[in-house]
């Protein structure tokens, strides 16, 4: 291939390697140039980093979404996962910061139920995902609810909310390094070794291409199944712990998040129904959903239209890569 | 296959399918059982089984059009937008006015086939998921309904409101309105080209295509009738609530509840097997678990818990056997 590469003109190579990038890389580099142009403390290395602070829960999630999503499912239960991370995060500390701990352990072992229950009636019960998260999505919420006993108030103790708030001050180069940003890269780094490193990875592709296929080459589909929901899981855990530094508690934190992280995936190149998907794509179509919303709120776009913008990229992306697909043929 | 459909009488139980006879039969067992163990036995009567078939309408109408889509194969998850749409929309124009009633409901019933239309396309002819497409459709109703409208928009006259309030002989006019959709959507399925296509394009769509059926047509069509079942369910909705609010379709689930009620009622995800019978033994069974609640004194969250698992659950019954892969 780099043979080849190498005899062309370097124009075409230069073409050739702006082929390699994802899409949504380019697409986000130019409507965060938009909203510097509209706002320019953004283009200073202090606004740079609270944009990825405020993105890196969507973007964590997201990266969770693409290993379901690559395996052909859908997991829609992770928004009423993190309403219950927070919701369970504020009872379980109950204001006391010595627990903290304890009851981030706690949370993540919620998640890992949740993650395991999905997994299960899907690879077991055989019933579709869609279906199987719709359903967990509206008894976690009765759940969360049920703890909170429906009113939830006040704010998480000050060592909780540090994975979202704290930011570190005079900094070499960029100033302020908030603490979400770390997380977020070592969440990438994790999710970038589990899906392009570890075979785990090519196993989910190949079941999400051909799951007949793969069990007849020797992959285990059932534990392949129940793995990405978990892993999906603990993505939402960790997503609801820093969304609960950012602000109050309350009954609707993660509302919604399940569809903004597919249709970050969906952005970023990933395809549905499975068998193609990046890391890189998963959290790049995060951010540029986040820029997207960013410019909107910048614009003076009233709130909910949020919903109708990511409903018409949501189609857009979808029919583009369809006819992508059907020109290829 | 689409013989025996074109021969059968539109109402009669497909042979081999149990399932809406069973949920019949259990949905009554629950009820009766709680009824009796509570000892509220006036929910009993006639006005207590009226009451029951009552809370079936809402869900029913949009189920309806929601077993057309699930039988082509396909999938609707804007109905909840489309009935908060519709809803606000209903009301808005009314402004509590009689004579605005026809123009509100036209303009309903206009936007909710133009939504299904623009759903169809987007599946049958851009090749969109249908889950994608249906999702974003969705988003997009709900941002620019949320944009317009915060609160209550206008309000339904006295005489829109008899829709949902009003009987006939002991039998409310929306309780009757839902058996006769149900049996104009059985006789369509049953009776018609159309319906006999559905079910083809349902089993096996390159089979339909190369047999001639225009696929596309056939889908569109679908989702048109489901959007406007949809837009039903929201002028039935603005006509109870007596006003319409941005919120009522979603609050309602109506869009995991309607796909849930199709798929308990027997018929296939997949599409190309099931009908109208199943679904609203489906409905009734929903209706059945919300009144046992209330005789039981569950309140709300708990109820949400028990809902999700049992949604799960209840499809979970019909899948477990599946030999093939399932994502």
């Amino acid at each position: 291939m780099t043979l080849v590469l190498d005899q062309r003109r370097p124009a075409s190579r230069a073409l050739a390697l702006a082929r390699k990038v994802n899409v949504a890389v380019i697409v986000f580099l130019v409507l965060y140039l938009a909203i510097g142009l509209l706002q320019p403390t953004y283009f200073e290395p202090a606004g740079l980093m609270n944009f990825l602070r405020r993105a890196a829960p969507l973007a964590i999630l997201s990266a969770g979404q693409l290993f379901v999503l690559a395996s052909g499912g859908f997991d829609l239960s992770v928004g009423s996962l993190i309403t219950l991370t927070v919701i369970g995060g504020s009872m379980l500390t109950a204001n006391d910061p010595s627990r903290t701990w304890w009851a981030i352990a706690a949370l993540y072992g919620v998640g890992l139920a949740v993650g395991l229950i999905n997994g299960a009636v899907v690879a077991f019960l055989k019933t579709p995902s869609i279906i199987a998260t719709l359903g967990t999505l509206l008894s976690v919420n009765g759940a969360a609810m049920m703890w909170s006993g429906g009113a939830p108030r006040g704010y998480l103790p000050d060592n909780f909310r540090m994975f979202g708030r704290l930011v570190l001050h005079d900094v070499p180069i960029v100033k302020i390094f908030p603490i979400a940003i770390a997380v977020l890269a070592v969440c990438g780094a994790l999710a970038y070794w589990g899906f392009h490193g570890a075979v785990f990875g090519r196993r989910i592709l190949a079941v999400g291409d051909n799951p007949r296929a793969a069990e007849l080459s020797g992959v285990r589909v059932r534990s392949v199944r129940i793995g990405v929901f978990v892993i999906s899981a603990l993505a939402a855990v960790t997503a609801g712990i820093m969304l609960g530094g950012f602000g109050g508690v309350s009954v609707d934190v993660g509302l919604g998040l399940e569809l903004q992280s597919i249709a970050a995936c969906v952005v970023g190149g990933v395809q549905l129904m499975g068998g193609r998907g990046s890391v890189t794509g998963a959290i790049a179509g995060a951010l540029t959903l986040f820029a997207l919303f960013t410019l909107l709120t910048l614009l003076g776009l009233p709130q909910p239209l949020k919903e109708t913008a990511q409903g018409l990229i949501l189609i857009a992306a979808v029919a583009l890569g369809a006819w992508r697909r059907r020109r290829a043929v | 296959m689409s013989a025996t459909h074109l021969q059968s009488s539109p109402f009669t139980v497909r042979r081999g399918s149990l399932a809406p006879v069973l949920l019949l039969a259990g949905s009554v067992v629950l009820y009766v059982g709680a009824a009796l163990w509570t000892g509220e036995t006036k929910m009993l009567d006639a006005e207590g089984v009226v009451g029951l078939l009552q809370r079936m309408v809402a869900l029913g109408v949009v189920a309806l059009g929601q077993t057309f889509v699930i039988l082509a194969g396909s999938i609707d998850l804007s109905v909840a937008n489309m009935i908060s749409v519709a809803a606000v929309l209903a009301s808005y124009i009314m402004q509590g006015r009689p004579d605005m009633v026809p123009p509100a409901v036209a303009a309903v019933l206009a936007i909710s086939a133009l939504v299904g239309l623009v759903n169809g396309a987007l599946i049958a002819r851009l090749q969109v998921n249908s889950l994608i497409a249906t999702l974003g459709v969705g988003l997009i109703l709900q941002g620019l309904l949320s944009a317009s409208f915060t609160n209550f928009a206008g309000s339904v006259p006295p005489e829109f409101q008899l829709v949902a309030y009003s009987a006939f002989g002991g039998v409310p006019y929306s309780v009757a309105g839902l058996f006769a959709l149900a049996a104009l959507c059985a006789w369509l399925l049953r009776a018609t080209r159309f319906g006999a296509h559905l079910y083809a394009v349902g089993g096996n769509a390159e089979g339909a295509r190369l047999a001639g059926i225009r696929t596309d047509l056939i889908l569109i069509g679908a989702h048109v009738i489901c959007a406007v079942s949809a837009g039903l369910t929201g002028l039935y909705l603005a006509s109870r609530l007596r006003s319409g609010a941005p919120w009522v379709g979603r609050d309602g689930v109506y869009d995991l509840e309607s796909i849930a009620v199709v798929v308990i009622g027997g018929t296939l995800l997949a599409g190309g097997r099931g009908g109208v019978a199943g679904t609203l033994a489906g409905v009734l069974l929903f209706a059945t678990l919300d009144a046992v609640f209330n005789m039981l004194g569950v309140s709300a969250y708990p109820q949400l818990v028990l809902r999700g698992a049992i949604v799960v659950l209840a499809v979970a019954a019909y899948t477990f056997r599946a030999k093939g892969h399932v994502a």
